[in-house]
């Protein structure tokens, strides 16, 4: 495991020296807020919560997580140091591990920095503190997945802009599927079971189910295997990108 | 250790490597010598763990690259071609994440990390991003992630490659120096390198092991192999005169500055009598070599054989 952490923490660091880490979190504190307060109406709607702010991430996500992904591993490949990596040893699985969790930890650092939006309803009104946590909870669960799609599609691209537009567009269709207005689309083309199964893959919804405060196992149990399954096939490109 | 049992590697219907079998016991360096594009690096990478092999195997002390893979890369030090590492790292912070990485034991670490800084001079760049450092000193660093595990194999991929001659010379004798106990494997198309540090060379050319001896006994088959030139001031020797002598082939003159070369035919010596008859001839001669034989020749004539061929 002493490996994993390793990687974890030169990740990490990587993030911090180049400037992409201060990019990111300085659009992303941005973003968050001023969407909060200008599209999310955070004021009008006059209730103590966080519901705007939450409702805003995916969105976010969107563009920048794929943007933290896309040189993941394309990076590595370009510069050649993924042969250094491969050939030290660690698994494969716990260098894609290792990689996923230092972006993990660093959107966990992001929201984070949030807090000062949490003082400010805390300021303003009496909100749900439980409420709060489980919607950074789903946003941070919700991100995960992202990143699990993004560290895959940067393993099966040597380019980095494919990789990101691969990643976005991924993202965009878990997100679109839920959608009342995609499922409705499709209500008389397909069985309703079918639509069913559609609005489970939906991210938001089970983001949302959890930033209602309430922690199904089901909900965890998607984000879970979203987890899992994007990172297991990383390895698998990896793996088989060994042999071609 | 490092056996190989018919490595193969192939890209689509390019064969890389074609059925390496070699073997490299402690103690010795041997040399992969080959033209640019002869399978060098694809068959260091399979041994590696970076690629794996379309057939066949290796195995490193012992541990099967493919059954046991971790336990391979373990007893291995590799640095690959042009020495790759991560450009926006300190010195301090790529060989302490190399450490990290290894789980190395932390005493046994510092101990080796001082010791590896301060025989590849790197004490002076510790602090400096390796985006920055010159190609020699990135090739410095390459190796000394390469060691520092103290690693009983170690597999260098052009390890002088970009260094000026004195870097050269310092990371011939750092080989060298480990070469004792430790198995290494170097590729280079530098036949300067293979005198200067191999006991044995292994010569491929399209994925095919074509030769595998040692620098003396290549040399051996060149045909400068205990040939005699030489250079003598005055009208010079008559070609048929040093044809005369028994155990002579042939002779050649250099157009350019004179030099004789006297070719024995296989295995006759003939240093002597070229001698007995530049005396009797009463030649000035300034300078007379007997040649040992020309690696780079018999490299040519080894690598370009046609395909098929053996030697």
């Amino acid at each position: 495991m002493s490996a994993v952490a390793a990687i974890v923490r030169r990740e990490l660091r990587a993030y911090f020296v180049t400037p992409v880490a201060y990019v990111f979190m300085v659009i992303f504190l941005v973003l968050s807020g001023v969407l909060t307060f200008y599209t999310g109406d955070f004021y009008d709607r006059g209730l103590a919560d966080l519901q705007p702010f939450f409702d805003m991430h995916p969105w976010l996500y969107l563009v920048l997580v794929p943007a933290v992904t896309m040189s993941m591993w394309a990076e590595e490949r370009a510069s050649g140091t993924l042969e250094l990596l491969l050939s030290l040893p660690v698994s494969i699985s716990q260098a894609v591990l290792g990689k996923f969790l230092a972006a993990w930890g660093f959107i966990g650092i992001c929201l984070a920095l949030t807090f000062p939006i949490w003082v400010t309803v805390n300021y303003l009104g009496q909100p749900d503190n439980g409420v709060i946590v489980s919607g950074y909870i789903g946003s941070w669960l919700m991100a995960g997945a992202f990143l699990a799609i993004g560290a895959c599609m940067s393993t099966a691209t040597r380019s980095q802009v494919i990789a990101f537009i691969l990643t976005a567009s991924l993202c965009f269709v878990l997100l679109l599927v839920g959608q009342p207005q995609v499922l409705d689309f499709f209500q008389d083309a397909l069985p309703p079971k079918l639509i069913g199964a559609m609005g489970q893959l939906s991210i938001v919804r089970h983001a949302n189910a959890i930033a209602r405060g309430v922690l199904d196992l089901r909900d965890l149990v998607y984000f879970g295997a979203m987890i899992v399954a994007w990172l297991g096939a990383a390895v698998l490109v990896l793996d088989l990108k060994r042999t071609r | 250790m490092i056996e190989t049992e018919r490595l193969t590697r192939c890209y689509g219907p390019l064969v890389a490597v074609d059925s390496l079998t070699l073997r490299a016991e402690p103690g010795q360096v041997v040399g992969l010598l080959g033209p640019n594009g002869a399978g060098k690096s694809t068959a260091m990478r399979m041994i590696a763990g970076f690629l794996t092999p379309t057939a066949g195997t290796a195995r490193v002390c012992g541990h099967d690259i493919r059954r046991e893979p971790l336990a391979a890369k373990r007893a291995l030090g590799y640095l690959p071609e042009g020495a790759p590492s991560y450009a926006e790292m300190t010195v301090r912070e790529f060989l302490t994440f190399m450490v990290r990485v290894r789980g190395l034991d932390r005493d046994v670490a510092l101990r080796r990390f001082d010791e590896v800084v301060m025989r590849l001079e790197l004490e002076d760049v510790l602090e400096a991003p390796i985006g920055t450092l010159s190609k020699g000193l990135r090739r410095r660093v390459g190796l000394a992630q390469a060691i520092l595990h103290d690693p009983p194999v170690l597999m260098l991929d052009e390890p002088t490659d970009g260094l000026d001659p004195n870097q050269k010379h310092s990371v011939r004798m750092l080989i060298d120096a480990m070469a004792r106990e430790r198995t290494i494997l170097i590729s280079t198309h530098l036949l300067e390198e293979v005198h200067a540090l191999c006991n044995r060379v292994a010569i491929i050319a399209n994925g095919k092991l074509l030769a595998d001896a040692t620098p003396a006994e290549l040399e051996a088959r060149s045909r400068y192999h205990g040939a005699v030139s030489f250079s003598a001031q005055g009208s010079g020797v008559s070609r048929e005169m040093l044809a005369r002598i028994p155990g002579v082939s042939m002779t050649e003159v250099d157009p350019l500055d004179g030099r004789v070369t006297v070719f024995p035919k296989p295995g006759q010596p003939i240093l002597e009598e070229v001698q007995a008859l530049l005396r009797e001839q009463n030649l000035l001669v300034t300078e007379i070599q007997l040649e040992q034989g020309r690696l780079d020749e018999v490299f040519r004539q080894i690598t370009t054989q046609p395909r098929g061929g053996n030697a």
